[in-house]
């Protein structure tokens, strides 16, 4: 897999992966770190979320051309 | 009361006198007052664009959702923008850049190679934009008589917070909302952080005892419903705002303010963790759930107020109510700029092609008072809650995307035929359910909830899409053809 590649899959996992759960919670239970289930999910994405495109950051060809 | 407008009254005049200051030593031209030069940096471009996510729609709306209808509102915290700007706007201000572009109908002018479409999609933005700031100035109103313990008028502080904007925003452009931006930002940060933590633990002992004392009275009020705002309304939603954010003709102008690709790559970085603070405005809008018990219809947006008032003495109320104002005209101040840009340099530089672009500059400063005006009618003869016109607004602006995003592809699918009738449904679908509020499941009764659900934006950029390809597909053998004839002559004048 190209550098480009890799970033592009991990970009869509960053994009995707908080919506896709969202079907699948039907209640406020659990709790987790005091925030109800729902929340608590979309607040572990944007950790993730930013964690994977901080990774992209890192790897993306593009980015470094304009540095150099 | 006098102490609470006291306070609100110097953060009035600080963020003027920061205004007007902001000019001095720069010559005004329409690229310096709409772009400030190209030369803002990663802090300045933070500040204009994460500072978006804190207008009076975060400070009102996103508490008055949570209270009003719980799991739904936290949608607001979902940004997803941030994945989708990663891309997208280094490209958009690579191609700014390249081209001297100075708003987003200069883009799809250039882009497509089409002065009408360059005014579709002014019109089109100018649509958006003053709802947007109806939104603003309606916030701006609320926030200022509530903090003075309804002893002020909402009109008069609308007038006031107005003019404000306008001689700022005449004076310094995009200048004078950058500066203002800076202590706009700190100020609501430490007042949605207080607010946040001390409501919960105040009246309920914690964070997660509120919830379970929330989830007690109002069973299921914390995640989403079968039907209505459902996962598949909440789903698109998120999906309509993360397309939807860069497209507001102001935030696409300040990504051509930025110094750098990188300065964008790494400001959308950024965006979710300084979006996390939404986290706070909900815990506050929660703990009114309870406490402030029968705000109904478009009274939610009251919610934060009505707890601060209840809870903490004036200073305190003051500072609130002083990050509420800055909520409004921060945003407002870039709405209103964009505004008149798109107005003197896309609607009426088409009509008027003589004009010079010296007289564009002046004219643009001179259209600020008057959109300004149009929006206040609209402020004090419409109603309705803020965080409905907001999504209206989105559903508006994303009707752009397909447009944008194809021109950045190796070659580009869409022909200006095509990106025009795109738009055109895709903005009369949103703006005939905003006039008659048609919902699928009327139309349509039978079909399943998940589909009815869905965001009307989102259906709409749907068959935007379906339209602007099949549009294109017909158009784009009339093109090929006329390529070939202008191929051919310009071989004929090279040879």
């Amino acid at each position: 897999m190209t550098r480009k590649k890799l970033c592009y899959l991990l970009t869509f996992i960053a994009y995707f992966g908080m919506p896709l759960g969202i079907p699948f919670i039907k209640s406020a239970e659990p709790y987790i770190l005091g925030l109800p289930f729902l929340l608590f999910w979309m607040v572990l994405w944007i950790f993730l979320g930013t964690g994977l495109m901080i990774i992209v950051h890192r790897i993306n060809p593009s980015a470094k051309e304009e540095t150099e | 009361m006098i102490i609470s407008v006291g306070i609100i009254a110097i953060f009035l005049g600080i963020a003027l006198l920061l205004g007007i200051m902001a000019s001095r030593g720069k010559d005004m031209s329409l690229e310096q007052w709409t772009v400030g030069g190209r030369g803002f940096g990663s802090i300045f471009i933070f500040l204009l664009m994460a500072g978006e996510i804190y207008t009076t729609n975060a400070f009102l709306g996103v508490s008055g959702w949570m209270y009003g209808k719980g799991g739904v509102a936290f949608f607001n915290i979902a940004m997803l923008n941030y994945v989708i700007a990663y891309w997208l706007t280094p490209k958009i201000w690579a191609y700014g850049k390249k081209h001297s572009l100075l708003s987003q109908s200069d883009f799809f002018e250039k882009a497509y190679n089409s002065k009408i479409l360059g005014t579709l999609v002014a019109i089109v933005g100018l649509a958006a934009l003053i709802p947007y700031l109806v939104i603003q100035l309606k916030g701006l109103g609320i926030i200022v008589s509530e903090a003075s313990y309804g002893a002020i008028d909402p009109k008069l502080t609308i007038w006031i917070g107005t003019i404000a904007m306008i001689v700022y925003v005449m004076v310094s452009g995009i200048h004078g909302s950058a500066w203002t931006a800076v202590i706009k930002d700190f100020l609501i940060l430490g007042v949605v952080l207080f607010l946040g933590i001390y409501l919960p633990f105040h009246y309920y002992g914690g964070i997660q005892p509120m919830w379970e004392a929330i989830e007690a009275v109002k069973p299921g009020f914390l995640t989403l419903p079968d039907s209505g705002f459902s996962a598949s309304w909440y789903i698109s939603t998120i999906m309509l705002t993360s397309l939807g954010f860069y497209m507001w003709p102001h935030t696409f102008v300040a990504t051509f303010s930025a110094k750098s690709g990188n300065a964008l790559r790494k400001n959308a970085i950024m965006l979710p963790i300084y979006a996390l603070f939404l986290l706070f405005i909900l815990f506050a809008g929660a703990a009114a759930i309870l406490q402030i018990p029968g705000l109904e219809g478009g009274a939610v947006d009251l919610a934060l107020f009505k707890i601060s008032t209840q809870t903490f003495n004036p200073v305190i109320v003051g500072f609130i109510g002083a990050a509420g104002l800055l909520t409004a005209i921060v945003p407002g101040s870039l709405i209103l700029m964009s505004a008149a840009t798109l107005f003197a340099k896309n609607v009426l530089k088409p009509i008027r092609p003589q004009t010079t672009d010296q007289q564009i500059a002046i004219i643009a400063r001179y259209s600020v008072p008057v959109i300004a005006l149009i929006a206040l009618y609209f402020t004090f003869s419409g109603g309705g809650a803020i965080t409905l016109l907001f999504l209206m607004g989105y559903g508006l602006v994303t009707q752009f995307v397909p447009a944008v995003v194809s021109n950045f592809m190796k070659k580009n699918p869409l022909t200006v035929q095509g990106v025009s009738a795109g738009i055109i449904v895709g903005v009369s679908i949103v703006g005939w359910q905003a006039a008659t509020g048609a919902h699928l499941s009327k139309l349509f009764p039978s079909w399943p909830s998940y589909i009815q659900d869905i965001n009307i934006g989102f259906l709409a950029l749907t068959v935007n899409i379906l339209v602007s390809l099949i549009v294109s597909a017909f158009t784009r053998k009339v093109a090929v053809k006329n390529d070939e004839t202008t191929n051919k002559k310009t071989v004929e004048n090279i040879s």
